[in-house]
């Protein structure tokens, strides 16, 4: 358009290097709202381990322990249900947990049981799919969701199954087995969970 | 001085002197005339256009009960569950509160629902409507985040699990998912971090953008004029003389009567709903919610409420890992695609016949089929999973997207009938 009065060039300048500035200034205030939504230095600091007594934990019991506001499972397997995890290793999707090993599985549970000793199995109990915790069925019994069920873990939300290693089954939303978290044995009853250094 | 030379209001007796003192100063009543008096809309509305006015009445009822229950609801993981309960047993008729605000979740949901159904029928995305259907769609988002924040609220066994498994689709999200999904919830599990910055999300954000929306979406309709269920114009068919619509009619007085008689009926059946069964059976409000949230415990059966479980069954429905690509991340991507697809209907849809009236056999069945599979879908996002329930979810998800994207294909070929002049009755 000619007939436009012409643009003064220096006062165009100095609004685009204000804009500009104003723009920055922006971004630079929008940080610190955002930054408010990460975890408080009080959420990062309770993550302490914790520890469990498994001396009355009978063969073919569990207990749920908290860690972290997450579910804890510590299975006692009985010799029936590890020689059910043997058979099961068609089913399962990742039988050597291959996947993701040093987000999921530290390296003394990379083994067919998923365990530093294979009678006790510790696992986080939240559904590698979209975080719920599955129920157990820990007993073989014909299931609705399994006809041939060997014992393991039902997730309820999505229908994932995991068995009693808490590997996932093939073609199941759940894309890995479960995690098992850093634990070690203080004694050969007592656990402690959430830490795996000292020995 | 522009002001001054306003005429000055008649026809408001006693009050004529104040009304014009206003509208010196306020645009009173050309607002008025813009948006009511002579704001003209087809004369052949039917059942289907009473959704829109019911949806602003429950968005009213959400806002103003909301306002008293923050009176008495805590925001804190360690009291919030209780809170609710004291709401329910303690305040003066808080209990009514409470479930006027529970169902108007539901109502909500309903009215939208069908009013979307409505745009479906009449074509009321096509041009020149478009950007109006967007609004509108954002509203939906808007709506789904409101209801899926305040769910968390009442802290019960739902309302955790629930958000526990919304908040970890953002974990999905290839890269940045994990952190995305502490950043959401402030901590790594859902805890009171979590809690309280859902409240401010459900009480201030998004209802103010919910309401902006709907301001946008008023003026957006009222720039191009109402549909009606004969899909035409009529803009195009003009009194010589006065410029307005042969078709259309002041929306107040012919409309705002008839949307009061709608608001009525709606009225006396909501009553009744809040009255005899707030819980809707389970569907309203979940029979876990009435169990505090328990970290260690996902309930045995979880399901969303009604009004999410079609996009549910959809998460789930992806059970195969290909390309490379996990099941979950497929599942969260269509689930994703399966609520924005409605955004793109207008460009999608290509028949000459915007309203079901006049269009040809293959949208009529396309659209009964696809509305089957959302309800079929819907009904099976609230059971548990087996296989063949997976299957069925797995065919009606193939079906729900090959409505959207074989929709530039068979609109193109249906036979359409020829549209009138003039709207019909």
């Amino acid at each position: 358009m000619s007939d436009r009065p012409e643009v003064n060039k220096t006062r165009r300048n100095i609004l685009i290097a204000t804009g500009c500035a104003g723009g920055v200034a922006g971004v630079a205030t929008v940080i610190p709202f955002v930054a408010s939504m990460m975890p408080s230095e009080r959420a990062k600091a309770l993550g302490a381990p914790i520890e469990v007594d498994i001396t009355y934990l009978a063969p073919g019991e569990m207990v749920r322990v908290e860690w972290r506001g997450q579910p804890v499972w510590i299975l006692h397997r009985t010799k029936e249900m590890l020689d059910d995890i043997k058979a099961d290793d068609v089913k399962v999707a990742d039988p050597k947990s291959e996947r993701k090993p040093d987000e999921l599985t530290p390296e003394y549970a990379r083994n067919e049981f998923r365990s530093r000793k294979p009678e006790y199995l510790v696992v986080v109990g939240i559904c590698t799919h979209l975080g719920c915790s599955p129920t157990d069925r820990l007993k073989a019994e014909p299931e609705p969701f399994d006809p041939d069920w060997k014992g393991g873990f039902y997730c309820p939300c999505h229908g994932s199954l995991f068995d009693l290693a808490g590997r996932v089954y093939k073609n199941k939303p759940a894309p890995d087995n479960l995690r098992v978290p850093p634990y070690t044995y203080l004694t050969d009853t007592k656990l402690l969970i959430g830490e795996d250094k000292k020995a | 001085m522009a002001a001054t030379e306003k005429l000055p209001v008649t026809g408001a007796g006693p009050f004529n002197a104040v009304l014009t003192w206003v509208d010196q100063r306020f645009p009173l009543v050309a607002t008025w005339k813009e948006h009511l008096a002579e704001y003209y809309a087809p004369k052949n509305f039917n059942f289907w256009y009473y959704f829109g006015s019911l949806a602003l009445l429950v968005l009213v009822i959400q806002i103003v009960t909301g306002i008293f229950l923050t009176m008495n609801y805590k925001p804190d993981a360690s009291v919030a569950f209780a809170s609710v309960e004291f709401i329910m047993r303690e305040v003066p008729w808080g209990w009514l509160i409470r479930y006027m605000h529970s169902t108007g979740a539901s109502a909500f949901f309903i009215c939208v629902y069908l009013h979307m159904f409505r745009g479906l029928l009449y074509g009321s995305y096509r041009k020149p409507r478009e950007l109006l259907w967007i609004f509108g769609m954002f509203i939906f988002l808007c709506l789904m985040a409101e209801a899926f924040f305040g769910y968390l609220l009442p802290w019960g066994q739902m309302s955790y699990w629930g958000a526990q498994v919304i908040v970890n689709l953002f974990a999905a999200i290839p890269f940045v998912g994990p952190d995305l999904a502490i950043w959401i919830r402030g901590d790594y599990v859902i805890s009171d971090a979590t809690l309280n910055r859902f409240f401010a999300f459900h009480v201030i954000a998004i209802p103010l953008v919910l309401l902006g929306l709907v301001v946008v979406h008023l003026l957006a309709l009222h720039e191009v004029g109402s549909n009606n269920p004969d899909g035409i114009e009529i803009k195009k068919n003009k009194d010589p003389k006065t410029g307005i619509p042969l078709d259309g009619i002041p929306f107040h007085p012919y409309y705002t009567v008839k949307d009061i008689f709608g608001v009525s009926v709606f009225l006396l059946v909501f009553a009744v709903i809040v009255f005899f069964a707030p819980e809707g059976g389970g569907y309203f409000l979940e029979y876990n919610n009435f169990i505090p949230a328990d970290q260690l415990k996902t309930p045995p059966h979880i399901a969303p409420v009604w009004y999410f479980t079609p996009y549910y069954s959809i998460l789930r429905a992806n059970t195969i890992n290909f390309f490379w690509v996990d099941a979950k991340v497929w599942g969260v991507i269509a689930m994703g695609i399966s609520v924005m697809a409605f955004f793109l209907l207008p460009w999608l849809d290509r028949s000459p016949a915007k309203s079901i009236r006049y269009r040809g056999p293959i949208f009529k069945g396309a659209l009964a089929v696809f509305v089957v599979c959302f309800l079929i879908l819907g009904y099976l996002g609230t059971l548990g999973v087996t296989e063949g329930r997976t299957l069925l979810a797995q065919v009606c998800t193939v079906i729900y997207f090959l409505f959207f994207i074989l929709m530039p294909w068979y609109t193109a070929i249906d036979k359409c009938k020829p549209e009138p002049e003039r709207v019909t009755k």
